[in-house]
């Protein structure tokens, strides 16, 4: 979807503020919400690329005005009415009440499961046998591609002429996976864009950006 | 900028512009685990488990040892640029959102940064969670258009002569940079210069340096 949430190339957010000697955290509300969006994502009843969508749906004057973790809060609720986990009603109750006993269901993630889960290797990499469509060195065009639900092709590198940098091996395809419509393996590559088929020629003839691109994101150019 | 402390700040409001507004969100946040833990889909002590691990285990350090590695041993180093995800799993750093990882590699001619335009896409076994910054618009949006201008003010004034190369991880690799030894190391092992390598030069927004000599004043 052409959100707000793929900002490359846009202007007006000044300038990048590092923050002296960060914590992970910056308050105990950021650890709870990044720790039930794992443990309810250990439900597998999403995925990855459905619970990125899950974000990108906020509406754009929330997602600007959000921090990060309220983006993965709004994600969470929405995913869990969504698959029936929760209700609205069940999610507008007060947060006074005293906190429940936990009688968690055996399937649960468990404190023992974790390191496990944490550790685990294979995400969106397939051993499907594809053919890859193009090589090291070809000569690409990013599709103009709009699609309505979730895409991995950024705005700024469509319609763009680029060269496949390395072929990454065989993925998940996430705008079929986030609509539920299987993995659709597929090859990814680096394609190298020129900072002046990008920007224009007012940006360094040297200097360049590289994107992951899917199969069904490119043609020959 | 300190790598190296992180996971032990527990202040819950910090004057940090990006939190407001902090009661209604706390609320929030406190009414779902509740509901979540009432119907039994979490167990409270994995959810302390996950926060315990990224807090105070998983962070910049794991990313300094691979670089350090790489800089006294060629032979590693070979092995890390052409197969990134088998030569930090020998160092022990595997699992979520590193699953399948790439090492670009900074000359004096090639500078290469990372970003993720479409979310906040992270090296987390190597480097941890995402810094705010990182994650943030103004990052976000700047990195791919004017990245010599975000690299001034990390304080990083590339040469006209150098190639500038932002990876935007659009897809499920995860990207790591590494970066020039310093010169003057030379006679360091692998731990006085994993001490060095901080979390940005990492990401490509900074340049490791070499302490200042004991002396070199006078």
């Amino acid at each position: 979807m052409n959100g707000v949430h793929d900002m490359g190339g846009m202007h007006g957010f000044g300038p990048v503020e590092p923050e002296v000697r960060e914590p992970v955290f910056h308050a105990e509300w950021e650890r709870r919400a990044f720790a039930l969006t794992l443990a309810m994502g250990a439900w597998k009843r999403w995925n990855t690329d459905m619970a990125r969508l899950s974000r990108e749906r906020m509406p754009p004057v929330e997602y600007l005005a959000a921090s990060y973790y309220e983006r993965w809060l709004w994600g969470l609720r929405t995913l869990l009415v969504e698959q029936g986990l929760v209700t609205r009603e069940e999610l507008a109750r007060p947060a006074d009440r005293p906190p429940a006993e936990a009688r968690p269901r055996p399937e649960a993630l468990k404190a023992a499961d974790v390191p496990r889960m944490l550790r685990n290797r294979r995400a969106a990499r397939l051993d499907d046998a594809v053919s890859p469509k193009f090589e090291p060195g070809d000569r690409v065009v990013a599709r103009n591609l709009n699609p309505v639900g979730h895409t991995r092709l950024p705005r700024y590198v469509r319609g763009r002429r680029g060269v496949v940098d390395r072929d990454h091996g065989v993925f998940i395809f996430p705008d079929a996976h986030a609509a539920a419509l299987g993995k659709k393996p597929q090859h990814v590559y680096s394609v190298r864009f020129g900072a002046r088929e990008l920007w224009g020629p007012e940006a360094r003839a040297n200097d360049a950006v590289y994107a992951d691109l899917w199969d069904d994101y490119l043609d020959p150019a | 900028m300190s790598d190296h402390d992180h996971g032990h700040h527990h202040a819950d409001d910090p004057a940090h512009p990006h939190n407001a507004p902090l009661s209604e969100v706390q609320l929030r946040v406190r009414a779902l685990e509740s509901l979540l833990t009432e119907k039994g889909l979490v167990d409270p002590a994995a959810l302390d488990e996950l926060i315990d691990t990224y807090e105070t285990r998983v962070g910049p350090k794991n990313g300094a040892r691979v670089v350090a590695r790489a800089w006294v041993d060629p032979d590693y180093r070979r092995r890390l640029l052409e197969d990134a995800t088998e030569a930090i799993a020998e160092m022990g750093f595997i699992g979520r959102q590193g699953e399948d990882m790439v090492v670009v590699e900074n000359t004096p001619k090639v500078h290469n940064m990372v970003v993720c335009t479409l979310c906040s896409c992270y090296p987390w076994p190597v480097l941890g969670l995402p810094p705010v910054w990182y994650k943030s618009a103004p990052y976000r949006s700047r990195a791919v258009i004017d990245p010599r201008g975000v690299l001034r003010e990390f304080g990083v004034e590339l040469a006209d002569d150098v190639e500038v190369r932002v990876w935007d991880s659009t897809a499920e690799l995860r990207y790591l940079v590494l970066p020039e030894r310093p010169p003057g190391t030379g006679g360091m092992g692998e731990d006085e210069l994993a001490a060095l390598v901080t979390r940005d030069a990492m990401i490509g927004v900074a340049k490791v340096t070499a302490p200042a000599r004991k002396g070199a004043a006078r």
